[in-house]
């Protein structure tokens, strides 16, 4: 077999592969309302402002809630603690008023 | 037509054969060139759909939540508060919430604690992560340490499901009185307060009202809150940077190394072509070809397993990075979210640049005498 004739194949396949995983995506945001109600429904219950993703500080559970200053509240020369904490930016200060 | 296509076979044939000439090479330049089309893909389809399901998650988040800070700290707030806020005209609801954070030392983990009003006093319902961490089922008992040292038992009534670990892994749901009880939290104060606006407009007026009303309170308004998970997982955030650099730098030697010249082997190679007959035109097509092999497969291949990585395997070369020192850490699987805009900036990035990078030397190459070529 021509070397371009497997060139071609593997080429094929990989787009192909490609189209199905685009159409399980799309497939599956169209469901994605059912598929995330456990966790609305919690989220709405309770009325959590945020996602449970790093729990290892305080202020990277709730990252929304902290303080502006977060990682710096143990004392003014207080170095970062958590390794998530380089993940968590501080919050954006609100542009418009107060 | 056909003429065209049987020229372009006959030019993919010989780069083939030209790649495989210097196996080794090409070999490590596609694994690497593909882990970094996987690492890159990965980051953006794990952030985009994080990003996604928190904006839909988080849609019926509090319109606002009233903090009060004392000097310059979350501080628990007065329940009358939330009388005078509910005299400011467009607030429809206040809702004191009951909330903290409790330390397990005996596994190490941190609980989030909230209080419903549809919990039976003694009983807990406990997220699926908190289960998994202590092996609790329905109907065991959960210790926990009351503000004086006393063990107290709690009843878990429910374990929440899997599903909804994104929101839930760590959460322990009480009754409001046992959880004042627990921690000794004044009877006449809340964590914070949610407010419910009738006009999301209205928002920005009445946070100005409340701290004009109230000096020593912050309000966080819903748009801050959906916003706080755009900027985590934004491509300027925290450690995506540190990944994205590093990818980025890989790629930009890979491109310096190509545009920076042909080796001797290959300059030779070009001009026995043009001795034999080769066009300029032939020699661009055949380096075209052979680095549209490399990184079109390598860029397919990347993406492929990137898409497993993030959506079939729930991005578990992503879980150390992201649990920390966490002892408690959600498992949750992403809604698979990618569409041909991501997939297009991808190509632009990674495959576009190095088919280029390639491109130039070679014409510099092909464009020299074949003899001046061949003796260099």
């Amino acid at each position: 077999m021509r070397k371009s004739t497997l060139f071609i194949f593997f080429t094929s396949i990989n787009i192909i592969l490609i189209i199905v995983l685009m159409l399980h995506s799309w497939i599956s945001l169209r469901t994605i309302e059912t598929s995330l109600r456990p966790c609305t429904d919690v989220a709405r219950e309770l009325q959590l402002t945020d996602l449970c993703l790093f729990t290892e500080a305080r202020y990277t559970r709730n990252p929304s809630m902290a303080d502006l200053h977060a990682p710096f509240q143990d004392h003014p020369l207080a170095l970062e603690h958590f390794p998530s904490g380089s993940l968590v930016t501080p919050p954006r200060v609100r542009s418009e008023a107060p | 037509m056909k003429r065209s296509l049987e020229r372009h076979r006959n030019i993919i044939d010989f780069a083939l054969s030209s790649l495989l000439r210097r196996k080794g090479k090409n070999v490590s330049l596609l694994v690497i060139y593909t882990l970094i089309v996987f690492l890159v893909a990965a980051i953006m389809f794990f952030t985009h759909a994080l990003k996604r399901e928190a904006s839909l998650i988080l849609r019926d988040a509090p319109d606002m939540v009233v903090q009060r800070l004392v000097a310059g700290r979350h501080d628990p707030i007065p329940i009358d508060y939330g009388k005078r806020i509910a005299g400011i005209r467009g607030v429809s609801a206040v809702r004191p919430r009951v909330w903290g954070y409790y330390y397990e030392p005996v596994v190490g983990a941190n609980y989030t604690m909230m209080t419903s009003d549809s919990q039976a006093p003694g009983t807990v319902t406990i997220g699926s992560g908190v289960a998994r961490t202590l092996r609790l089922t329905e109907g065991d008992f959960m210790p926990f340490r009351n503000y004086s040292g006393v063990p107290t038992l709690f009843q878990v009534q429910k374990v929440m499901p899997y599903e909804s670990e994104l929101v839930a892994a760590d959460l322990v749901v009480m009754a409001e009185s046992d959880l004042r009880e627990l921690f000794n939290f004044p009877p006449d104060r809340a964590t914070d307060l949610a407010l419910t606006v009738r006009n999301p407009r209205e928002l920005t007026t009445i946070a100005s009202k409340i701290v004009q009303l109230l000096p020593d309170t912050r309000p966080i308004l819903k748009s801050e809150i959906l916003r706080t998970y755009d900027s985590i997982f934004d491509w300027r955030g925290g450690m995506m940077i540190v990944m994205l650099s590093i990818a980025v730098l890989s790629f930009v030697i890979f491109a310096w190394d190509k545009a920076t010249g042909l080796s001797a082997e290959e300059r030779k190679e070009i001009g026995i072509l043009k001795s034999l007959g080769w066009e300029t035109a032939d020699v661009l097509l055949l380096k075209f070809w052979e680095g549209t092999v490399i990184s079109l497969s390598a860029f397919l291949v990347g993406v492929i397993l990137a898409y497993g990585h993030v959506f079939f395997f729930s991005a578990s070369l992503f879980e150390h990075a992201l649990k920390g020192w966490a002892v408690l850490y959600p498992k949750f699987k992403l809604v698979p979210a990618i569409d041909g805009g991501q997939l297009a900036v991808l190509f632009f990035l990674t495959v576009v640049p190095y088919t280029v990078a390639t491109i130039i030397p070679s014409w510099r190459a092909a464009t020299l005498d074949p003899d001046a070529a061949m003796r260099s």
